[in-house]
């Protein structure tokens, strides 16, 4: 279905290429028909073939090497900012379960902080974390990505996690928790965590998707070498004597987020197995 | 020892504020070891209120309620009681057993100890093919009787059950409420039995405590003696029709309660 959809994208693009205006379609003086020429959106078989080709003239080796090992470079970057943001996420998410006090307290900051421009905020992060000295603890550059893609993960993990603890668990079920006199913890454990997988798992996958968004912004806005977000930059450069090479890049970045949303499907996979097939949501 | 006792017991909720709901007066109720007791009124009476205040999942607003001879919340952190609802409330996530399992879990057994204890349940309620299947795939009559086995699996003498079979036809109905007399013989447990239905309170119970409503209070306890034995030919009793008669009679007359009210019969 989804190789499907692909193909899909690609005869759409094409139609586009051969209906669009070659200049744009102007209104009024404003464009607002992207242009059809091949600088602006070069045709899908010179994308695809750019991936044999080198990066640069005289260079050995073909660029899909340099984009996959950037990707990969991204890619851990993107699961460390989950990991990091799906945690503490989770982590707010209890807090706030347990006391309603605190959600009432920290729910509003937490939606104000997604308000903060990454952009804005990624030199800050890069340099307070290049003054951090704990022990023997260097603060690595790539750190700072994976914080700002763990900046944008934590917030829908949050949320979504909270609803899931707080209205997933049917009421004669924390009833019933309750007539076993069972903890707050032994409920969270036993009941309001199973019950809030089907809240989770979409979260989840916002979260993997937001983290990849926030690790490529940081790389471009902290020009970090190694990932997508600097190659995107690099080629972009190019764009009007090598269209197709930016574009290279920006499917390798597509590509991860694409790879992040499968992690979770297992993680998913795994929670739901004794599911009713029709119950899992998403 | 008594297995419930209730003594000059009221609730009120939202106390002194404007919404404030008298939900019970002047409750006052005496449950002995082996005795099956049936809660029956129209809707807002509070039956089920006052089944969570035995359970102490409510505190009463005055008065003093002892299970087993100690204070309720000290018999509800003791597990001296099980609990049904009317929605088995099984956790989907969870084999049958495993269900089971539950309030042995919370009681710290280890595991082997309560797979057997689980086993022996299931056993009991006739489900023993059914260890690991899932709650989606059994019945809502089987997962009733699941709901059963997990509130029986800590051994409590007294089982506290709200509407169990409201939502289940009448033909399982029939059926399960029989298992549950045959249950409780063999465990020789004391039931206290929330229900809408006139003919399942006079067979299941020893005696049916009628409740009028706004605010509830209890009307009259009828005695319900049919002999210990009760099968499909206690249905069809004259001395059945005449106490489910008597309990009709003692019903009449109460305000009916609003749109979410069931039938007062089946």
């Amino acid at each position: 279905m989804f190789a499907l959809s692909l193909v899909l994208v690609a005869v759409l693009w094409a139609l586009y290429k051969w209906v669009g205006p070659q200049d744009g379609g102007k209104l009024f003086g404003l464009t607002v028909l992207p242009r059809a020429n091949d600088t602006a959106m070069p045709h899908v078989w010179e994308m695809l073939s750019r991936y044999a080709r080198p990066e640069r003239r005289g260079a050995t080796g073909s660029i899909a090497l340099v984009v996959l090992s950037g990707a990969w470079f991204t890619f851990r970057l993107a699961l460390t900012g989950f990991v990091i943001g799906a945690s503490v996420g989770i982590a707010l998410a209890v807090l706030m379960a347990r006391y309603k006090v605190i959600e009432r307290g920290l729910l509003p900051y937490l939606v104000v902080s997604q308000t903060i421009p990454l952009i804005a905020l990624a030199p800050l992060v890069v340099s307070w974390g290049g003054k951090l000295h704990i022990g023997g603890f260097e603060w690595p550059r790539w750190l700072s990505a994976s914080v700002l893609g763990a900046f944008l993960a934590f917030f829908p993990v949050a949320v979504g996690t909270l609803r899931g603890l707080t209205s997933a668990p049917q009421p004669a079920s924390l009833e019933l928790m309750d007539s076993y006199a069972s903890s707050w913890w032994q409920t969270l454990v036993k009941l309001r965590f199973p019950a809030a997988v089907p809240f989770m798992i979409p979260a989840l996958k916002l979260g993997a998707s937001a983290s990849v968004i926030g690790v490529v912004v940081a790389e471009l806005s902290t020009g970090l070498a190694g990932g997508v977000g600097r190659l995107i930059i690099e080629y972009s450069r190019e764009s009007t004597s090598d269209p197709a090479k930016v574009f290279t890049a920006v499917f390798a970045a597509a590509a991860i987020g694409l790879a992040m949303a499968g992690l979770v499907g297992l993680i998913d996979l795994a929670a739901s197995r004794n599911r009713r097939p029709k119950d899992v949501l998403a | 020892m008594n297995a419930v006792e209730i003594r000059n017991v009221s609730k009120v909720f939202n106390a002194g504020r404007p919404n404030a709901v008298e939900a019970l007066v002047d409750i006052d109720l005496t449950i002995e070891p082996g005795e099956f007791v049936s809660l029956i009124g129209p809707s807002g009476c509070g039956k089920s209120t006052e089944l969570r205040l035995i359970a102490n999942l409510l505190e009463p607003t005055t008065g003093e309620i002892s299970v087993n001879a100690k204070p309720a919340r000290q018999a509800r952190l003791d597990q001296d009681y099980g609990m049904a609802f009317q929605q088995a409330g099984l956790f989907e996530w969870r084999t049958v057993t495993k269900n089971v399992e539950l309030p042995l879990e919370l009681k710290g057994w280890d595991k082997e100890r309560r797979r057997a204890r689980a086993l022996e349940m299931l056993d009991l309620v006739k489900l023993s093919d059914f260890a690991d299947h899932l709650p989606w795939q059994l019945s809502g009559g089987m997962q009733q009787r699941v709901a059963i086995a997990r509130a029986l699996a800590a051994r409590p003498s007294l089982l506290l059950m709200d509407e169990p079979f409201g939502a289940l036809d009448e033909m399982t109905r029939e059926h399960m409420q029989a298992e549950l007399l045959r249950i409780c013989a063999e465990t020789s447990t004391t039931v206290v039995f929330v229900t809408h239905s006139i003919p399942e309170a006079v067979y299941l119970s020893t005696r049916v405590v009628v409740m009028s409503p706004r605010p509830g209070r209890t009307k009259v306890v009828i005695d319900v003696d049919l002999g210990a034995e009760r099968n499909v030919d206690t249905r069809e009793d004259p001395a059945f029709f005449r106490k489910v008669t008597e309990v009709r009679e003692a019903l009449r007359g109460m305000p009916i309660g609003g749109p979410d009210d069931m039938a007062l019969e089946p």
